[in-house]
């Protein structure tokens, strides 16, 4: 399934004309957000680590805006795309990332960690590789509750490499829970090509010893991406195992704002500009008579001013009281 | 008064949390047979293995999936057969289960419990006969219960199941086997969080973990030959550990030894040590005193491990000292 030559707009296949309108302005919303982060990140108003996925948003929008709230999401380091597309609120978000009283997390989590139960997202995780376990026993718990739900996780390529994954994947298959392990296949960990780092190529080649089913997608053709999770989604809803989807994609950005950055002379960051997935979208949009160019300015225009106003809430936040840290060390 | 045993309590305790809340789940590696030390026995008879859930060679992701079915409304107790095996496991422990309840600022709970057992003495070697609890102490957001016998098996583990957060109970593996006898009507559950004063006394003030309680009750009952009266405290749970409990005792008897099975440098026992002095400096009458293993991999030959091991006599020997 994998391929789309640069500029390819690609089938659009399975999208409609209101599917299509949905994940343009997902990924507008994204694109908007993490734009705006990268000032703020500079300025020392958005703290710590800040891991953009400015190129990738077709995966978060193609993936999250099918879930319920109730169909949990974990998500890795490089999280607010999934977040904002599982309907995470933006302002609350931006907050978190200030470390504000106000953020989803009362600002003691920040971009790594952004959790809101509320929409199922049940979080970033900043240690590469650990939250692939958190689903298959989210997904075991659904299924022994009796709840018909799923759960999705997200991870890189470099994750691929840990120990836990594969203990991830032996389990899921071995129980057969119902989980969609989503990869975002970039190409890069930090600053290291994947074939520095393994000699597999692609990570969906892992899946079949363990007898997990698997697909390759080409992960900037948002409508693949939204057709191929679609599937894996609904044989998860039907109490299936496992199902691995790896989308190959490309960050346009460092691996952190403020990254050395050397590393990415080797990157063809022009031949993936014309794969932007948003005007990727929008050529497939027009070619199926969805919508035109006016309709993705204007989901950007709509996105920026989202992103406007969230940076006016975060910005009028609070930090958090001295004592919350002691107050939320422990649950009671 | 029932006859028991520390292993078959752990049993009998697990299968009455199960019967009392199907949200109970047990994990690990051969818990639906038994496991090595029977701890688990009989609980896939009676509750199936979609419950008693037998795992892979996984420690780091059978953590990861208690974590994961925690926080989706599950009450997992996962069991990793040896401390020994902790470190695998402890990247899901440190940064996932201990600080999922902060990092959400309060959304998520992690309502699970990790056993696992520790203690040398069986010949088992530098990998299998650790005491490692100490690891663990030093990680806001869990909790650490150290049950010394099966009374407070019984007493504990379902304050730790019925906890919110994520706790870890170290049994012994020297205690699995004890005979003991539990009243007929039952253990009621006692809070995490407070000591237990084993035996009063006004002379000094012995603090003992876990298979060190036995050994101090028997150093107690020898130096009660002699005159002196010691007073034996469990704290029974490090984290939280119960402070007031121990500082009265030493404010009153002016004497501490603190006694634990684990490397004594950088134990547990010297947390104590220090809060102790902090909290009761003038009343102390001698420098506090800690007894625990040496620093050194526990050996296996017989006579090496037996040396290595502090028990009643090193307890003792501590005692002289802090009396002067
Ligand atoms: C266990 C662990 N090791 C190292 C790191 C440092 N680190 C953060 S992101 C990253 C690369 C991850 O690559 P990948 O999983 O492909 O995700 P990507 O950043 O490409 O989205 C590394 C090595 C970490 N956070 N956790």
């Amino acid at each position: 399934m994998a391929g789309g030559a640069a500029g390819d707009p690609g089938s659009g296949g399975g999208l409609d004309a209101a599917v299509a309108e949905r994940l343009l302005e997902t990924m507008w919303r994204i694109r908007a957000f993490e734009e705006r982060l990268e000032p703020l990140k500079r300025s020392s108003m958005v703290l710590g680590l800040t891991h953009l996925s400015i190129g990738q948003e077709a995966v978060a929008a193609g993936v999250c805006t099918q879930l319920r709230d109730d169909e949990p999401v974990y998500s890795n380091h490089r999280a607010n795309g999934h977040a904002l597309a599982k309907g995470v609120d933006m302002g609350r978000l931006l907050a978190e990332l200030m470390g504000r009283a106000e953020g989803c997390c009362r600002g003691l989590g920040g971009s790594m960690h952004v959790v809101d139960v509320a929409h199922g997202f049940l979080g970033a995780t900043g240690v590469v590789g650990g939250n692939l376990p958190f689903a298959v026993g989210s997904a075991l718990a659904g299924r022994l509750l009796g709840q018909d739900r799923p759960a999705v996780v997200f991870f890189g390529d470099g994750a691929a490499q840990t120990g836990i994954f594969a203990e991830t994947l032996n389990l899921a298959s071995l129980w057969q829970v119902p989980v969609v392990l989503v990869c975002e296949n970039n190409g890069f960990a930090e600053f290291t090509p994947r074939s520095a780092h393994t000699r597999v190529e692609r990570v969906s080649d892992l899946a079949a010893p363990f007898r997990v089913p698997a697909a390759t997608v080409d992960g900037n053709d948002v409508a693949q991406v939204h057709a191929a999770f679609a599937h894996a989604l609904a044989l998860a809803r039907a109490g299936s195992g496992p199902f691995l989807l790896e989308c190959l994609t490309h960050r346009l950005s460092g691996h952190y704002v403020g990254d050395p950055g050397g590393y990415r002379a080797a990157v063809e960051d022009e031949a993936w500009r014309a794969r932007d997935p948003i005007e990727r979208l929008v050529r497939q949009a027009a070619a199926a008579g969805w919508f035109d160019a006016e309709r993705s300015r204007a989901a950007e225009a709509a996105a920026r001013d989202e992103v406007e106003a969230a940076v006016a809430f975060a910005a009028s936040s609070p930090f958090p009281d001295l004592g919350l840290p002691a107050e939320l060390t422990y649950a009671r | 008064m029932a006859e028991t045993t520390y292993a078959a309590t752990i049993a009998a305790t697990l299968a009455a949390a199960m019967r009392a809340d199907e949200r109970v789940v047990v994990l690990g590696e051969d818990v639906a047979l038994g496991g090595p030390y029977l701890t688990t026995k009989g609980l896939a008879e009676e509750f199936g293995t979609a419950r008693v859930v037998n795992t892979p060679i996984s420690e780091a992701a059978i953590c990861g999936v208690a974590i994961g079915a925690a926080q989706s409304g599950l009450r997992p107790v996962v069991e990793i057969m040896f401390i020994d095996f902790i470190g695998l496991a402890l990247d899901q422990l440190v940064n996932g289960a201990a600080k999922a309840h902060f990092m959400s600022g309060g959304q998520l709970d992690v309502p699970m419990v990790l056993r696992t057992q520790g203690g040398a003495g069986q010949r088992g070697a530098a990998q299998h006969s650790q005491s490692l609890e100490s690891w663990l102490t030093h990680v806001p957001g869990l909790k650490v219960v150290v049950p010394s016998s099966a009374r407070e098996v019984a007493a504990l583990l379902p304050s730790a199941i019925a906890d919110p957060n994520p706790v870890v109970v170290v049994e012994s593996k020297t205690l699995y086997f004890r005979h003991e006898t539990l009243p007929d009507e039952g253990v009621s559950p006692e809070p995490l969080g407070r000591a237990r004063v084993v035996r009063r006394g006004d002379d000094v003030t012995i603090v003992a973990t876990s298979k060190m309680v036995n050994e101090a009750i028997e150093a107690a009952a020898h130096l009660s030959e002699h005159g002196v009266e010691a007073e034996v405290i469990d704290p029974r749970t490090l984290v939280p550990l119960d402070l007031p409990t121990i500082a009265a005792s030493v404010a009153r008897t002016g004497r501490l030894v603190v006694a634990h099975e684990a490397v004594q440098h950088g134990g547990f026992g010297a947390e104590i040590a220090a809060e102790v002095q902090e909290a009761c400096f003038y009343d102390l009458d001698a420098p506090i005193v800690r007894v625990g293993a040496p620093f050194t991999p526990v050996p296996l030959s017989p006579p090496l491990e037996d040396a290595y091991v502090p028990g009643a006599a090193e307890i003792l020997d501590a005692v002289r000292r802090v009396l002067g």
